[in-house]
């Protein structure tokens, strides 16, 4: 890989510039891929809250496999849909760190079901960033449990049937209902708006792990425009348009302690 | 330190403790769950990481994440758990992280039976997971040995980077005997350089078992490799009973080979030249002395609580040079020291009959 020169050009302002809890490096995210994105909320997460050196970043088995050579923080890699329970092990061990496990729809929805859950009844005091593109991407483009009702996968190329496959998967409402959750939200990053509003929630979730108030998660509804079959701008347009309506953004469960985060404000 | 009454089960996991186990976490099967049991009492008194796993799957991907973070760090199952494990013990091993894991194996395959049983050779002594690679594995044949190995598996797991198995049979977990527990160490307070502990005034370290291109997976395989290669070398360990003056020589590990001893010190009131060689570590397979011996001696004869597994490693080792006859009870049965005497008699006839022919 040739050298990137990251300098600003002389006489121009930095105004926005990479975190410092992002590696210096390409990532081998498709063009549009929102991948890249939800990777800069939580490196930004970090640095903000001062957790660059407190993070231990567990990778899962997807496109995001190489997330931990993109932070510039203690990293490791799951085996496909485990990295709850590898978190919980490094937590439990390391209770003052701040972990974060980074799972696709595949890895947390089907293989890592049980993982994530117990985690969660457990009330593990770590955060999972659930990344929701409706399809397995690393694979190329089969049906994942949150596939759409009616989506064409390269597993369901006649569409999905629930009457055979079964329905898709709302993770954050199922997670929401144990006592050990504390923290369950959905966001979308299709738009600016909704960007700025996933972020406030990765701080949130990590403020909920780092004041000790169990389980955190937020799912980011996201693009895969390669395995979608369209541009960039068509899948944004298709999160809004389709996985909103069956996934719908908001708060599904926020416990009192951390609605009192910060005198309160978060209510 | 006294010696004391102890339950294998109990005296593993009194041992692990006493090493500096600093994190446990397991599932419950039998024949294995006092040894659970004994750590969710010692280990919250103390102050240590204990947790029972919603499944061996989850269990050994706990593990993998404490053995991560550079503690010393354990598990422990039988037979079926240890087949969920397989996946994790892979990617640990692909990672080089210290991982100890105790088998108490009983009858199978599938959910078979709670009886002793050592039909996990193979398991745990090819690979224990996919991919090129053997863990180290201990096999005791007594309580004291139970407690002894458990303590050196912690320090060979550190010294190697690697996974580290004690395998005992069900009898071994479940009987009582007297035995002398180590003294206690403390939990050690630095983490290796390499752990993951949050980068503080350091580079990050990562862990992983990803190596996408051909020829970096190929490097890190030959370096596996010449780490086995190194504890091939220097770790075989092996207990010999009546190898001077020798015809025949019985093979057995674990009860097998602790029952083996009886039948042997019964053939030699007999007046027939029988030895023992009962391996301790079943791999690093001591086939270096099992060479030696071979070439002294008319035959061997191995005896399992398998259909004939170590078997293979024996032959290996002796190489056709003399025949290599097996006696093994299965599924839970424990062969009586007076079966293995018939064996070895029967044996050792035929032997004789040869020599007198030639
Ligand atoms: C045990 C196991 N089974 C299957 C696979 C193959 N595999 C790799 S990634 C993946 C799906 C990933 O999809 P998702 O979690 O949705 O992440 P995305 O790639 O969409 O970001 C699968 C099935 C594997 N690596 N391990
Ligand atoms: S395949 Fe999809 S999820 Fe994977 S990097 Fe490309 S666009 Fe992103």
């Amino acid at each position: 890989m040739s050298a990137i020169n990251f300098a600003p050009p002389e006489n121009m302002e930095v105004v926005y510039e990479r975190p410092e809890s992002l590696a210096e490096t390409h990532t081998h995210y498709c063009p549009g891929c929102t991948h890249g994105v939800s990777h800069r909320l939580l490196a930004e997460a970090f640095d903000e809250l001062g957790l660059r050196e407190k993070a231990i970043l567990v990778a899962s088995v997807g496109c995001s496999v190489f997330s931990y050579k993109y932070f510039d923080v203690d990293s490791c890699e799951a085996a496909h849909g485990r990295a709850p329970a590898m978190a919980t092990g490094l937590k439990r061990v390391n209770p003052d760190a701040a972990v974060v496990t980074y799972q696709g729809d595949g890895d947390l929805a089907s293989i890592g079901i049980a993982e994530v859950i117990h985690a969660a009844t457990r009330g593990e005091n770590i955060t999972v960033i659930f990344i929701n593109n409706a399809i397995y991407g690393m694979t190329g483009g089969q049906m994942a449990p949150t596939s759409l009702p009616g989506q064409k996968t390269n597993s369901s190329p006649f569409g999905r049937n629930v009457e055979m496959t079964g329905y898709p998967m709302r993770v954050t409402e199922l997670l929401s209902q144990l006592d050990g959750t504390a923290y369950a939200v959905r966001r979308s990053l299709h738009d600016a708006k909704n960007i700025r509003k996933a972020k406030k929630a990765v701080l949130t979730a990590l403020q909920t792990q780092m004041a000790g108030l169990g389980f955190s998660i937020v799912e980011m509804l996201s693009s895969c425009p390669t395995n979608w079959g369209m541009t960039p701008e068509e899948a944004l347009d298709w999160v809004e348009s389709e996985m909103i309506p069956y996934y719908p953004l908001g708060d599904y469960k926020v416990a009192d302690s951390v609605a009192n985060l910060d005198g309160g404000k978060r209510r | 330190m006294a010696k004391e009454m102890l339950k294998g089960n109990v005296a593993i996991a009194e041992a692990a403790l006493r090493a500096g186990l600093e994190a446990y976490f397991g599932y419950p099967i039998t024949p294995q769950t006092e040894l659970l049991e004994h750590l969710s009492k010692r280990m919250i008194e103390l102050d240590r990481v204990f947790l029972q796993a919603e499944s061996e799957v989850a269990a050994v991907n706990m593990v993998y994440g404490a053995a991560s973070a550079g503690v010393r760090v354990m598990s422990s199952s039988s037979s079926p758990g240890v087949s969920l494990m397989q996946e994790g013990l892979s990617y640990i091993a692909g990672s080089e992280v210290p991982t100890v894991l105790v088998d108490i194996m009983r009858g199978g395959p599938g959910l078979g039976n709670i009886l002793p049983s050592q039909g996990d050779y193979f398991q745990v002594t090819r690979s224990a997971g996919h991919g090129d690679y053997r863990p180290i594995v201990l096999a005791p044949a007594s309580v004291q040995e139970a407690i002894d190995f458990t303590v050196m598996a912690f320090d060979l797991a550190e010294k190697y980077r690697h996974i580290v198995i004690v395998a005992a049979d069900g009898q071994i977990g479940q009987m009582m005997e007297p035995a002398e527990l180590p003294p206690m160490r403390e939990v050690r307070k630095e983490r290796p350089d390499w752990a993951l502990t949050g980068a503080e005034g350091r580079d990050p370290n990562v862990i992983t078992s990803i190596y996408l291109k051909g020829e970096e997976m190929e490097a890190f395989n030959l370096k596996i490799q010449e780490k086995l290669s190194e504890i091939r070398r220097s770790e075989p360990r092996w207990y010999e009973f009546q190898t001077e003056d020798l015809d025949m020589l019985v093979v057995g590990f674990g009860t097998a080979g602790r029952i083996a001893y009886t039948a042997v010190e019964m053939a030699r009131e007999r007046g027939m030249k029988v030895g023992l060689l009962r391996p301790q570590t079943l791999w690093p397979f001591p086939e270096e002395r099992l060479s030696q011996l071979a070439d002294e001696i008319e035959s061997v004869l191995v005896v399992e609580m398998n259909a004939g597994q170590m078997l293979e490693d024996v032959r290996l080792a002796v190489g056709g040079q003399i025949p290599v006859g097996f006696y093994g009870r299965m599924g839970g049965v424990v062969p009586m020291p007076d079966e293995i005497l018939e064996a070895i008699e029967g044996h050792y006839n035929r032997l004789t009959v040869r020599t007198v022919r030639t």
